[in-house]
């Protein structure tokens, strides 16, 4: 273990960093800008590399805690700490940022410290939901972390990215206010307390925890998004610029999906077993109503958000199985989720960059003067589709899988995605990629240079390994998973 | 070497030599990409023969390579199991690779996609030894579907055709959907056996033979029946069964060394060696082999009906393909299992040469696959003349060829089986046999024999079948056949070495092969049959008495008359009497209208399943999250908000007269009601 307290690194050296990038203040100054957001978010990176590599896997409690008094009055703390649960987010999320930081190098001209700087304070805000276990204080980078995103998709959106960016801020504050009620009846019912960890033993009537569970799931769900509070993700995504397309799929949608695993089911374990089924109904329309919906859509970003929908619909599946399969499988989903859905918003703004469309009908046969990036592509419209031996297929497989125990017709409507998800992916891929060249915007397409192609290898790296090898990832979850499902099957019911 | 490293070398060396050149297909040239991928077959090739000595002296193996997952307390492996059919497998499919590899080297000789071309191929070398040296069902599915994405790749590698694109999108889908059925049957055998890997699911199978589930209602279902239906689910997407099978015909768009390799010898065998290796689950339900049987039975006759009518010289074979899966997939149905095995390693042989043969043909008529525009091709191409005929022999069966004692051995299992549907499925293969040799010589004789009709300038009509080359750049006069006064050519020896090693086999595997594979120990402890219940493989070992007792016998059999009676009627209407088959198509135009339709499948799948999944797209978009989620109740409460302040803001003009006419008229009131309360 690490002396160092590499959590609070972790949130503070993005922020700090966003900070100096925003003094670099005009655009005069967009190079350094870019160079100072690189390395913040590298130095983010790498201070989270310890604690994958020295995190216990046989401790399913947790880890690198640390703990200080932030408002004594009212029992308020900073209090910080990661199991196998959270820990590999915080990875993820640094890993993203720099992605993001690399993605914008030079697309976005204008304004260059102010969006570097929103990414790298966003990324630190996110690391402090993910490692927070004080309710207020996760709260407050719950909350905090909307800001920065408002602003990316209403400052650097597309033309109608002000109704977007309003839809997105409201939609997730009206959840977010049922939640502030129900910590405030946690605060109350446990005698004054805010530590998430002393909520899990508290022990709660069915009624209350019912209220508690749907205060939490609508909180949650408008995050995930789940069926039918997710209209808004489309429109953030279409008017979204490429790096805030990325980080809101690849993070933002986590933090419902990681709120589910934190407060409704250890805190609400009764209540969750009630409700279960509405979950399960919930997250199979998401399946395969969503499945549907993207199916016909002409924008590019919106099929590819709708695609995010219905995977973040096996993350919902997954946790409510009630088993090891159905939870580590849903986390492995997410984890990969970050990796796919982030490369392929990264693939659209490539060639946005370049047309200037999201259309799909403005497109045609851009393998023809993009091979490269066609190869690229076709690798994460797989992974997209489920193919095994890309990242992909892991997290769907063990949630098909564990779905077949939890009950047959689940399973089958689940495993529907296997041919939803490949016809949509494919039949956007085959419209845009292949046949002949369609245009002569696509006759003048430039296939992608070093920076685009170093940032879609990565991805593409990362995607192949977590196919080809998924145990690293699994392992470190095992523990806190098993003590987390122990913790779920005693009722708390007194 | 020790055994576990070479193991390992098989499926690895045509991987690498598939990353060479597919990672730097831009940089090196054409020889070094064709030399690696082929020094990586080869190494396979010969890897796998020294493997099947081993395993023939006793040496077989199952192990793990390394963990792939754990989860709650199943763990997924990446593992080896290396036994006579793992062997058998392995050969055919690196002994037909090596072949369509060095083909290659002439057949796309000016391609300007040469190196990639070579790349997927060893790739999908790799993931085919990767499906078929699998110790478990996780690793079964990742060969099956890695399988799927190169077949994906190569039948969509002219990818500016437009016909190509759509066939290889729908060849991955309708895979899906047999992928669909395949996983969930996966997940039955975890959900019940707790465990993935082969051994230890056979070894417990038994335990499992009365267990029933409940999926539907309050009916309870035999759990061996709804699993292997389901496993097979899958094998009928992969190996093309009817009604799954609409994705076989169409990938003939990719170019034909392929079609050889993976839609004819390979990938579609997959799901026939997938429920061979299945064998002690299948022959738990007999309900499961009846739905096999009366489905191979199916695709088996209906598909070869197909066959005759087809004039693109790549479809007559892929039609004929179709036809021979069924007979596979009849052979398994009937408890054959092993006989399944035999008629798959003889078909990989003399269907990978007879496509080989039409690619040769394809190149010699410069791109033109209209048989109508052929014709007396012998005198212009005779080894691929000679080759094609030992092929088509082969395939219909003549006795002593390797497809004959596969064929027949297949014909005898189903006469002596008696689960339901085996009359039918007697009827299908019997009738198949005809059927099979009539259109295998149709084309043949229009091929090769009679009247010479190509170089005759009319060839507007084909251009729709026409062939292998669409780039521009490479020239223009590839996709119109030959020009008038033009000769075919034989092609050169890269092209023709292949035809002439698989014809090799074609003739000698059958007569050596049946005795060991069939009635010997071969497949002891490896395919199960349950003698009690399936009966037919031990009566038909009863009536072998040797290969060659076996030929002479045939030649006074039925399906030797059937099959003899294909050829002269071939012969006699399309080398003799060319009107009568034109005044049978005109007197019996709804049968033909309906096979040109291909019995409306692929009508049907576009218009209910395709158009019927867009139009729910368009109605669950626009009608629930358009109209109602959007409409009502997002922009609506946002109106509704709206609609009051709109209301209320009248009240606050901020004119001071306003308030005080309002407080005067509230005066007013106030001092009604008061004066009323008496």
């Amino acid at each position: 273990m690490s002396t160092y307290p590499l959590l609070s690194l972790a949130i503070w050296i993005p922020i700090v960093a966003g900070l100096v990038v925003l003094a670099t203040g005009s655009d005069r100054n967009a190079p350094l800008a870019r160079m100072l957001a690189l390395f913040g978010s590298i130095a983010a990176f790498l201070v989270t590399i310890p604690l994958w590599t020295g995190f216990d896997i046989a401790n399913g409690g947790m880890q690198f805690v640390e703990l200080r008094n932030w408002i004594p009055r009212f029992n308020i703390n900073y209090h910080l700490g990661v199991d196998g649960i959270s820990m590999l987010f915080v990875v993820l999320n640094a890993f993203i940022t720099i992605i993001v930081v690399a993605a914008g190098w030079e697309v976005i001209q204008e304004k260059v410290a102010q969006y570097n700087a929103a990414f790298l304070i966003m990324s630190g805000l996110m690391n402090g939901i993910f490692t927070s276990l004080d309710g207020i204080l996760f709260y407050v980078f719950f909350e905090a972390s909307l800001i920065p995103l408002y602003l990316i998709i209403g400052v650097w959106g597309g033309p109608n990215r002000v109704y977007a960016a309003f839809k997105f801020f409201l939609y997730t504050l009206f959840g977010s206010l049922l939640f502030l009620l129900a910590l405030m009846y946690l605060f109350i019912n446990s005698g004054g307390s805010f530590s998430i960890l002393e909520w899990h033993k508290l022990p709660i009537a069915l009624g209350a925890q019912i209220w508690l569970f749907l205060a939490f799931l609508i909180a949650f769900a408008v995050k995930v998004p789940m069926w039918p509070v997710h209209t808004w993700l489309p429109d953030a995504h279409v008017e979204a610029p490429t790096g805030g397309s990325i980080v809101l799929a690849a993070i933002a949608l986590k933090l419902g999906a990681y709120g589910f695993l934190r407060f409704s089911l250890p805190i609400a374990p009764d209540a969750s077993h009630e409700l279960s089924g509405l979950v399960v109904a919930l997250s199979l329309i998401a399946v395969v109503y969503i499945g549907f919906v993207a199916l016909v859509q002409a924008d590019m970003k919106k099929l590819v958000a709708y695609s995010s929908i219905a995977h973040m619909g096996f993350v919902t599946l997954g946790f409510f199985m009630f088993s090891a399969m159905g939870i580590e499988g849903a986390l492995v989903q997410m984890v990969s989720h970050g990796f796919v859905s982030g490369a392929m918003f990264f693939c659209i703004g490539v060639m946005y960059d370049r047309v200037h469309s999201r259309q799909i009908s403005d497109y045609g046969g851009v393998v023809n003067k993009m091979p490269k990036f066609a190869a690229l592509f076709m690798l994460f419209t797989m992974a997209n589709a489920g193919l095994p031996a890309t990242s992909g297929f892991v997290g769907e497989f063990m949630v098909i899988l564990g779905a077949v125990k939890f009950n047959f017709w689940v399973a089958f409507a689940a495993a529907s995605s296997m041919v939803i998800g490949a016809a949509y992916s494919l039949w956007m891929y085959k419209r845009v990629i292949f046949g002949d060249v369609a245009n002569h915007h696509v006759e003048e397409l430039s296939d992608i240079n070093k920076r685009e192609f170093a940032i879609l290898g990565v991805l593409a790296i990362a995607t192949l390994w977590m196919g080809l090898y998924p145990q690293p990832f699994t392992e470190v979850m095992h523990a806190s998973v098993n003590d987390l499902l122990r913790h779920v099957a005693i009722s708390k019911i007194q | 070497m020790e055994m576990q490293k070479l193991y390992l070398l098989v499926p690895l060396a045509p991987l690498f030599g598939a990353m060479i050149a597919g990672l730097f297909c831009r940089v090196i040239p054409r020889w070094l990409a064709h030399t690696v991928t082929i020094a990586g077959v080869a190494t396979a090739f010969v890897a796998s023969a020294i493997i099947f000595k081993d395993v023939q002296a006793g040496h077989t193996f199952n192990g793990p390579v390394y963990t792939w997952l754990t989860s709650g307390d199943y763990r997924f492996e990446v593992g080896f199991l290396i036994d006579s059919l793992t062997t058998t497998m392995m050969l055919v499919v690196t002994f037909v690779s090596l072949m369509v590899h060095i083909y290659t080297i002439g057949y796309m000789q000016e391609d300007p996609g040469y190196n990639r071309f070579f790349s997927y191929i060893s790739l999908f070398t790799f993931s085919m030894l990767m499906l078929v040296m699998s110790n478990n069902f996780m690793q079964l599915f990742f060969g099956w579907e890695a399988v799927g994405l190169v077949s994906y790749l190569l039948i969509g590698f002219w990818y500016t055709r437009p016909t190509a694109i759509f066939a290889n999108m729908k060849a991955f889908l309708v895979n899906r959907v047999g992928d669909f059925g395949f996983i969930l049957g996966i997940g039955l055998v975890l959900a019940h056996f707790g465990t993935l890997d082969y051994a230890e699911v056979f070894k417990k199978a038994s335990e499992f033979a009365s267990a029933t589930i409940n999926i539907w209602g309050s009916a309870d279902w035999s759990l061996m029946t709804v699993t292997c239906i389901c496993l097979f689910i899958g094998a009928m997407g992969k190996s093309a069964q009817v009604p799954l099978h609409v994705w076989l015909p169409d990938s003939m768009e990719g170019p034909t060394p392929i079609s050889a390799l993976i839609h004819a010898a390979t990938m579609v065998t997959a799901g026939i060696f997938m429920v061979a290796r299945m064998s002690p689950l299948f022959e738990l339900s007999t309900t499961a082999l009846s739905f096999v049987l009366v489905i191979g039975a199916i695709t088996a006759l209906f598909m070869g009906f197909l066959g005759i009518i087809q004039n693109d010289i790549k479809r007559v074979v892929a039609y004929s393909t179709l036809s021979q899966l069924g007979y596979m997939t009849v052979a398994l149905g009937a408890s054959a299992y092993s006989v399944a095995i035999f008629h798959l390693m003889t078909h990989a042989f003399f269907k990978a040469l007879l496509f080989l043969a039409a690619g040769s043909v394809i190149i010699g008529m410069h791109h033109d696959q209209d048989i109508r525009n052929m014709g007396g091709l012998r005198k212009y191409m005779p080894i691929t003349w000679i080759t094609s005929l030992v092929g088509s022999l082969a395939l219909i069966g003549t006795p002593f060829l390797a497809g004959f004692y596969s064929k027949d051995s297949i014909i005898e299992a189903v006469a002596l089986s008696h689960i339901p549907g085996s009359g039918f499925a007697y009827f299908a293969v019997m009738a198949g046999v005809f059927v099979t040799a009539f259109y295998s010589f149709r084309m043949y004789f229009l091929v090769f024999h009679g009247e010479e009709r190509f170089g005759k300038a009319a060839h507007d009509e084909h251009h729709d079948h026409h062939g292998d080359h669409d780039d521009e750049e490479v020239s223009h006069d590839h996709h119109h056949g030959l020009a008038p006064g033009q000769k075919p050519h034989e092609t050169p020896w890269v092209v023709t070495l292949p035809l002439v090693l698989l014809a090799i086999p074609s003739v000698v595997i059958g007569f050596i092969g049946i005795g060991p594979m069939l009635f010997g120990d071969y497949f002891n402890g490896v395919i199960f049959v349950d003698a009690h219940a399936h009966p037919a493989m031990d009566h038909l070992a009863e009536h072998f008495h040797g290969a060659t007792a076996m030929g002479i016998h045939a030649l006074t059999s039925l399906p030797f008359f059937l099959a003899l009676a294909g050829v002269v009627v071939s012969w006699f209407f399309y080398m003799k009497r060319p009107d009568i088959p034109a005044a049978i198509q005109r007197r019996f135009s709804t049968i033909n209208t309906l096979l040109e339709n291909k019995y409306y499948f692929d009508k049907i799948n576009e218009l209910v399943l395709a158009g019927g999944s867009r139009a729910l797209g368009k109605a669950f978009w626009r009608g629930g999250d358009v109209a109602v989620i959007d409409g009502v109740i997002v922009n609506g409460s946002a109106k509704l908000v709206g609609m009051i302040a709109s209301v209320t803001r009248l009240f606050q003009t901020g004119y001071v007269y306003h308030y005080a006419f309002t407080m005067i008229i509230g005066v007013f009131v106030l001092m009604t009601l008061w004066i009323n309360r008496a």
